[in-house]
């Protein structure tokens, strides 16, 4: 089987200081990919790295697109890569304003993203838009309101919805619990599971939180000062770590 | 079915100065299709550590861990991500589910991973848990707020939904009343009469005796602790 995306030694470096380091992995259908770290670890550098954000200064991030088959998103053009950000990959912000067009109208949020692939049918998208707010749990007399009057978890929902719409296949996730509180968390963990079994979605969650990562997350890898200590099932990483540093993280978890 | 060629585990604890601990060495044992294997020895002895190597979730150092011939201990994330699916249950002692997802839903969701429909899925979760005795008023409600007998029986109805042809069972009768006893009990039973290959741990001696064909002590592969 293709791995949908092929990550292969990707680096990226501010001055002298390393980002992240020849970081390499595959990510096949349906799988969700976790990376955890400590603040300034470089996963949000990788993250970014991966999703066209940032442009590494080594490596290639290869996609398995629908048209052409594997290609490197590093090299491809602008207008290209854009493309696959707007319909094949979507990308959920840990500040759901930053994913989000805080002037315009719930529903417009969602069917703006349909409009760039080409939706002209106003009926259309509004009732696709109604279907999304439904599925993410947002009220549909809501549909009219800026997300300026939402609360933040009803924001991230709302960002989630406008990222899933088009049907990507793979999502990159910044923190996508971080700030909320854990009842919410809670709600939009399992909201994410239904969405990965039922979508067939692939997904790269860069995350702090442990146990978020062990609901959500098939395989992890764990990064320190921009390399990855150590990478495999999620559960192995967790239960029987194996670098000092995991080790740390591992032990370091309070139990509730 | 299950077959294990000379492994061996060790501990490394890079934060308590580098302590090395050996906890398994050079186990060798293999269980047929139908055959149901205990582990025994005293608490510490390993039991529990063998059984995560055999699922995965304990890296093994040495050794071959083949699961319907697939080797677990070289596998690939993928791989490992299939054969769980697929071919190898765990019950374990806890239940981790994912909170606010209804009870039905947690039974139901290996037979939806192995590509079942939401209706079959939902009907052979149904008949779980009713046969656990989970009273159907709880169904639609998260098992996180049930008791420790009750979660421990949604586990065991969640472990049991897909027929697994291999299944390590970690104590699966630990904190149940005789009735709900019994009934995992013939749950393993039927297991063993339809060809799955099962490896436990039970303290229950009488349980230990009823269902397992042969003891293995887990005690014959602890070297003791070495500096």
């Amino acid at each position: 089987m293709t791995p949908l995306l092929s990550v292969q030694g990707v680096t990226k470096f501010y001055g002298h200081h390393i980002g992240c380091k020849n970081v390499g992995f595959d990510l096949y259908p349906g799988e969700v990919m976790g990376i955890v770290g400590e603040s300034g670890s470089g996963k949000s550098t990788l993250l970014n790295c991966m999703a066209g954000h940032l442009t590494p200064d080594a490596g290639a991030v290869v996609f398995n697109t629908r048209s052409d088959g594997p290609r490197d998103t590093v090299t491809m053009s602008e207008p290209e890569r854009r493309m696959l950000s707007r319909t094949d990959w979507a990308f959920v912000h840990q500040h759901a304003r930053d994913g989000l067009r805080m002037g315009v109208s719930a529903g417009g949020n969602v069917g703006e993203r349909l409009m760039a692939v080409g939706d002209r049918h106003y009926g259309d998208i509004r009732g696709k838009a109604a279907d999304w707010l439904g599925r993410v749990e947002i009220d549909a007399g809501r549909i009219d309101d800026r997300p300026t009057t939402f609360s933040g978890g009803m924001q991230q929902r709302l960002q989630i919805a406008r990222n899933l719409v088009t049907g990507p296949r793979l999502v990159f996730m910044d923190e996508p619990t971080g700030g909320l509180d854990v009842s919410v968390q809670a709600r939009l963990l399992d909201l994410l599971r239904g969405l990965v079994r039922d979508m067939g979605l692939s997904a790269i969650i860069v995350t702090h939180d442990l146990a978020v990562v062990r609901l959500l997350a098939d395989r992890l890898m764990v990064m320190k000062d921009g390399h990855v200590v150590e990478a495999g099932l999620t559960d192995q990483v967790l239960d029987d770590p194996q670098h000092a540093y995991s080790q740390l993280l591992v032990s370091s978890v309070l139990q509730v | 079915m299950i077959e294990l060629r000379n492994v061996s585990k060790t501990f490394t604890l890079h934060n308590q100065n580098s302590a090395v601990i050996e906890v398994i060495n050079d186990v060798s044992l293999s269980v047929a299709a139908g055959e149901c294997v205990a582990l025994t020895g005293a608490s510490g002895a390993g039991k529990s550590t063998l059984m995560r190597m055999i699922y995965g979730n304990y890296l093994t150092q040495a050794g071959q861990i083949l699961i319907d011939g697939v080797d677990l201990v070289q596998a690939e994330p993928r791989d490992v991500i299939a054969l769980r699916r697929e071919t190898l249950g765990y019950v374990s002692q806890f239940l981790r589910v994912v909170p606010r997802v209804a009870t039905l839903d947690v039974v139901a969701e290996p037979l939806r991973a192995v590509g079942g429909s939401a209706e079959d899925a939902q009907a052979r979760a149904e008949e779980l848990l009713a046969k656990l005795n989970i009273p159907q008023r709880l169904w639609s409600l998260s098992p996180t707020t049930f008791s420790g007998g009750e979660q421990q029986r949604v586990n065991i109805a969640r472990g049991f939904a897909h027929l697994y042809p291999a299944m390590l069972l970690d104590e699966p009768t630990a904190s149940l009343d005789a009735e709900n006893r019994e009934i995992v009990l013939s749950l393993i039973e039927e297991a063993k009469a339809r060809g799955a290959a099962i490896i436990g741990i039970f303290h229950d001696e009488a349980a230990r005796v009823r269902v397992c064909d042969r003891e293995i002590d887990v005690s014959q592969f602890t070297p003791g602790i070495a500096a």
